[in-house]
């Protein structure tokens, strides 16, 4: 995957100030933001799903430029196709396991029934052996289950990259190995390009093919990143 | 008691035209107010919520004032459409909504509130447009207040007196609703139809304030008082 990012943006809440200045150009399939939290990382994930609009700069993905504020090119997120998995899932609670992941599949105004059996669907609740769930509603799940639900639902939208912030932080440690194990067999067998934000040293380990810093909104060397992770715990 | 019965289906369909008219008005609104930034949205909300603390003859008056054939608004229907509202039911319909709609509108308005902005913004990065996003996770997610908010509003069309008598009289199978008729049966000392009419009302209103109890525990105490 390309992905080029160049994006600044200054965030004000009362007297404080927040300055996100970051570039990062890679060509890997599996990239890792790695810092401490109120580096600007999620800032970052957020900017390229367009659910953070730079001051200025540009990002482009597979080729595609998702915003570029020279050109005045800012694209809806509905229109990146850049799946992201929220840090607690962000399942819609009224809507079943099976609604859940066909939600992005179906178009117009009306959710799909519950009882609606669609392939894709199907397809995504056997590759993460979700069958046996597809009724239940997310509030009836654990955590390791959630995170297998919103992933098959971030997939079945078929997107051009998975963008996952801190994808780990929300399972507990126990579970957290087998869950990267998970993850990281998929990404290898479906080859979609990722970008993974953390402050975990292991998830760096795991799926850092390419490797970016950030302290403070901008983009350090890892010993410097690895020393600001260290101070805020 | 023909008399009550018609009087019971008048206020019935008066109440249910204008829990329906602030199903859209209320939920726009709330929708509106909840999302929206902008300059007077403060202001805004004290206005649309005038109706719950002004007495209804007031309102009644201010309907009368826009409405009447050399008010503002009812001259432009009456010369554009032929619409007269005065003493006609469809102007309680308008008197019942506009007395309601606080009841609607600012349950609306925090339920929409309450919606979390990520679920929003999931259903975005899935490709889902923002009417979509609207329909399949916003208004489903805020639905329980706004039902008992309607529920609230029904009942207080229901049970609408003062601006209703202004604007649409009380004409015998035409405009006298149920809170109408008991008036005039109590100054035409009919007590035994004043004790019917006010026992129906009173059972329907029961019926009502019960549904919206189940539909949200809690909510109806906060409501009650006003």
């Amino acid at each position: 995957m390309e992905l080029d990012i160049d994006i600044r943006k200054t965030l004000r809440s009362g007297a404080r100030r927040f300055h996100l200045d970051m570039q990062l150009h890679t060509r890997s399939q599996r990239v890792v933001i790695y810092g401490p939290s109120g580096s600007g990382k999620s800032l970052a994930l957020k900017a390229v799903a367009g659910l953070a609009r730079p001051d200025d700069g540009c990002i482009r993905l597979g080729g595609v430029t998702l915003f570029d504020s020279r050109a005045g090119v800012d694209l809806a997120p509905q229109a990146r196709k850049a799946a992201y998995l929220f840090q607690d899932y962000a399942l819609f609670p009224h809507l079943t396991v099976r609604q859940n992941i066909g939600f992005g599949l179906a178009g117009g105004w009306r959710n799909p029934r519950p009882g609606r059996r669609e392939e894709a669907v199907d397809y995504w609740l056997g590759a993460f052996h979700l069958e046996a769930l597809a009724h239940q509603f997310p509030d009836e799940l654990s955590g390791g289950q959630r995170q297998r639900v919103a992933l098959a639902r971030a997939l079945a939208a078929r997107p051009r990259a998975l963008l996952l912030d801190e994808p780990f932080a929300a399972i507990d440690p126990a579970l957290r190995v087998r869950m990267r194990g998970e993850l990281d067999e998929l990404q290898r067998r479906l080859d979609v390009p990722m970008v993974l934000i953390t402050h975990d040293e292991d998830d760096v380990a795991a799926f850092g093919d390419h490797v970016a810093c950030l302290r403070d909104g901008r983009i350090v060397d890892h010993a410097e990143a690895c020393a600001a992770v260290t101070e805020a715990v | 008691m023909d008399m009550a019965w018609s009087a019971l289906g008048l206020s019935l369909k008066v109440a249910g035209w204008a829990t329906a008219l602030n199903l859209a008005l209320g939920v726009g609104a709330g929708f509106l107010l909840a999302r929206a930034r902008f300059p007077g949205r403060d202001f805004l909300d004290a206005a649309l919520t005038l109706p719950m603390v002004m007495p209804p003859t007031v309102l009644g008056y201010y309907l009368l004032v826009a409405l009447g054939r050399h008010g503002w608004l009812g001259g432009w229907l009456h010369d554009a459409f032929g619409i007269n509202l005065i003493f006609t039911w469809q102007g309680a319909v308008v008197a019942s909504t506009l007395v309601a709609f606080p009841l609607v509108f600012k349950p609306a308005r925090a339920a929409f509130e309450a919606v979390d902005g990520q679920l929003e913004q999931a259903a975005r990065v899935l490709g889902v447009s923002e009417i979509g996003v609207f329909f399949r996770v916003t208004l489903p997610l805020a639905w329980r207040g706004i039902l008992a908010g309607m529920l609230l509003a029904f009942a207080r069309a229901l049970g609408e007196f003062g601006a209703t008598l202004m604007v649409a009289g009380s004409i015998p199978g035409k405009t006298q609703t149920l809170s109408v008729a008991v008036y005039e049966a109590v100054q035409a000392g009919q007590d035994a139809v004043a004790n019917t009419l006010v026992l129906i009302t009173s059972a329907v209103c029961i019926v009502v304030l019960v549904t919206a109890g189940r539909l949200a525990p809690g909510r109806i105490a906060g409501a009650g008082g006003k």
